[in-house]
């Protein structure tokens, strides 16, 4: 149980070391820092280009902010909606309360085709709630089709980045993965990038056109006609959508948008924040049961109600999931996607991920951060993040209980509220100078010195230098 | 599965328990018809993305530098811009699709400030296959359907058509964030533009 009684969310969502303990394996890692930095610099600068040519961004940043705010304010009645448009155009609605129950709604849809092999889009959902591998449990085998998350695949790795999954692999070791993993493939492979994407198109041809099933997720959902919608690069998208007899649609329930027009603000502001571009390659949208398919649409709680409680932490919600916060991050920059342990990471992941699952699964990730604020600063829908970041911060202290660190604080307190208590203290702190050669406090003040320098208290105070002037 | 409903939308309900009131939406941002649509700003844009603009030749003309002696032609398609070089009709199957590898169709309108361009997969488009399997994509496009903006497209569009909306070839991004023309969907983009 999390925020005021609400379930958490389970699936891929906290790692099995907190974020201090990972980030110093990712830290030591010179190839993965060194990858990162080439691609986040990259994609910052394209963002930078394309946002700066719009006049009206602030205008849509804000018209961003507030329809999403008015969808979480409503987010019943926009379901409801949704659900009653989508059914009136030969879909099927399902609903799933948590990761277990979305896995089972799923399997059960794919195993009724008779299909062992379903295709996939890109989907953050489904990577959350680990859908592959409660599909492969069964027996039935997903193929990813976006090429860094066939890359990720492939390699039996993890998602890193939320657009770009395989950020921490460069070109040489894509191309090492694919001469390893991939079927058939030409042992003279070399490492340029126009050869590796023909290497994945020739790898999933046959796969698209045979298809039967596909899984996607949704970017939103428009609940006055029930238009479901996919933004892409590739056409693994399209393919998905398009060629497979049934189409399973996995959605968390905040992607909904209220009104057609709604999606005037958000496909201006999705693809610059997202790859940098004007607009990306392809973009579907779909009403329903369309040329003949079978259509499902599963939506998703998984902790997301539990964030809807707080209102102070909702807001994170709004997310477009563009990637803009990664990229700007300092802290992301040099620790890559894996450290968070989550399937979101950078800072959007530091707020969302604990959100999710409650912070008590999550004590570290409120802390994977600077609050340097450029993360609200390039967010499309002006996500606070240092401000909620704090906010969880206290949440988890208050989930602690009493601790060293409360103790020491009470007492600094205590010590403060008094002139005289305080000049005794400060120096009696001038005997703290013995701990000068020292960098670090013994335990349990070791965890304080861990990630800072130890201050060398002066040989006299202020207080008694100016007592002497 | 209908408890799982009830219950999903009782826990958004007691998370609402506060009463949101959020501020309401401001559209003051450049809403659908304050902006003149520039048909060469959309040329430019559109070639920014590698798709290769023709203004005012015959599909033929354009097949021709393609080398192209096939092509698969929707229903629809206008009789006057229809090309002298055999022709696939539908229905076609996939496998059909994938190996005339061509296709010529209309579109719906194209937006200047974004070089994209909109199928809605009515007469002259295709089911959305047709665009999609084939390694060569010919637009057909009047001036006249070029619009300013996305909340221009958005205006104008019909929400229940299937809608696939087209920025350049395919691509992808996925290696070092570098941009590679060419994945699964068409890798050569023609736009012929009349006006």
């Amino acid at each position: 149980m999390t925020f005021l009684g609400m379930p958490a969310g389970s699936g891929h969502l906290h790692g099995e070391r907190g974020f201090p303990a990972a980030a110093r394996d990712a830290l030591d890692d010179v190839q993965l820092r060194r990858n990162l930095g080439r691609a986040t610099s990259t994609i910052r600068a394209k963002r930078a280009a394309v946002v700066g040519e719009v006049d009206d961004w602030a205008q849509l940043r804000a018209a961003g902010a507030a329809i999403k705010d008015d969808v979480l304010a409503h987010l019943d009645r926009y379901l409801l909606q949704l659900e009653e448009r989508v059914t009136a155009h030969g879909g099927t609605v399902h609903w799933a309360r948590d990761a277990d129950e979305a896995n089972r709604i799923v399997l059960g849809l794919v195993q009724a085709t008779g299909e062992r092999e379903v295709v996939k889009v890109k989907s953050m959902a489904t990577q959350e709630i680990r859908l592959n591998e409660a599909l492969e449990a069964a027996g039935i085998t997903a193929i990813e089709t976006d090429l860094a998350e066939l890359i990720v695949q492939l390699g039996h790795d993890e998602p890193s980045h939320i657009l770009v999954p395989a950020i921490h692999r460069n070109r040489s070791e894509i191309r090492e993965i694919f001469r390893r993993e991939m079927p058939g493939v030409d042992p003279d492979l070399t490492d340029e990038p126009r050869a590796l994407a023909e290497a994945a198109r020739r790898h999933l041809r046959a796969k698209f056109l045979s298809a039967q099933v596909a899984i996607s997720g949704a970017n939103f959902a428009v609940a006055e006609t029930g238009t479901l919608g996919v933004v892409e690069s590739e056409g693994n998208g399209r393919m998905c959508l398009t060629l497979p007899r049934t189409l399973i649609t996995v959605m968390g329930i905040e992607k909904v948008v209220p009104t057609w027009r709604d999606l005037e603000v958000f496909l201006q502001l999705l693809p610059r924040s997202s790859t940098g571009e004007r607009m990306n390659p392809y973009t579907s949208t779909w009403t329903g049961a369309v040329e003949g398919q079978r259509f499902h649409l599963v939506l998703l709680d998984n902790g997301r109600t539990a964030t809807l409680a707080d209102p102070a932490g909702r807001a994170a919600l709004r997310c477009i999931r563009c990637s803009a916060c990664l990229n700007v991050c300092p802290v992301y920059e040099r620790t890559g996607g894996h450290a968070y342990g989550s399937v979101y990471p950078g800072p959007i992941g530091a707020v969302l991920s604990p959100q999710l699952t409650g912070v008590k699964e999550n004590p570290t990730l409120p802390y994977a951060s600077t609050l340097c604020g450029a993360c609200y600063d390039v967010c499309p829908v002006a996500i606070d993040i240092p401000t909620m970041l704090v906010h969880l911060r206290g949440r988890v202290t208050e989930s602690k209980g009493r601790t060293p660190e409360r103790a020491v604080m009470a007492a600094a307190a205590w010590t403060m509220r008094d002139s005289g208590r305080w000049t005794r203290a400060l120096r009696a702190a001038r005997l703290g100078r013995w701990l000068r050669r020292r960098r670090a406090l013994p335990p349990p003040l070791s965890a304080w010195t861990a990630a800072r320098e130890l201050p060398e208290p002066p040989e006299q105070t202020f207080r008694d230098w100016w007592g002497q002037r | 599965m209908s408890a799982a409903r009830e219950q999903l939308l009782g826990r958004i309900r007691s998370a609402l328990a506060d009463r949101p009131r959020p501020a309401p939406v401001a559209r003051d941002y450049r809403i659908a018809g304050t902006a003149r649509a520039d048909v060469d700003r959309f040329v430019e844009r559109v070639e920014d993305y590698r798709a290769h603009v023709h203004r005012n030749v015959t599909v033929d003309a354009v097949l021709a530098t393609r080398n192209l002696r096939r092509v698969v032609v929707p229903d629809g398609f206008p009789e006057t811009w229809w090309p002298t070089v055999p022709a696939v009709r539908e229905p076609v199957d996939v496998r059909t699709l994938d190996e005339v590898s061509a296709v010529v169709t209309t579109c719906v309108l194209a937006i200047a400030e974004t070089g994209t361009i909109v199928l809605d997969h009515g007469p002259g488009m295709g089911a959305r296959a047709l665009t999609l399997v084939p390694d060569y994509h010919l637009v057909v496009l009047r001036a006249d359907q070029v619009v300013a903006t996305v909340p221009d497209a958005i205006a104008a569009l019909d929400p229940t058509r299937p809608l696939t909306w087209i920025s350049g070839p395919s691509a992808t991004s996925d290696i070092e964030l570098n941009r590679v023309e060419g994945v699964h969907g068409p890798r050569t983009l023609d736009v012929l533009l009349l006006s």
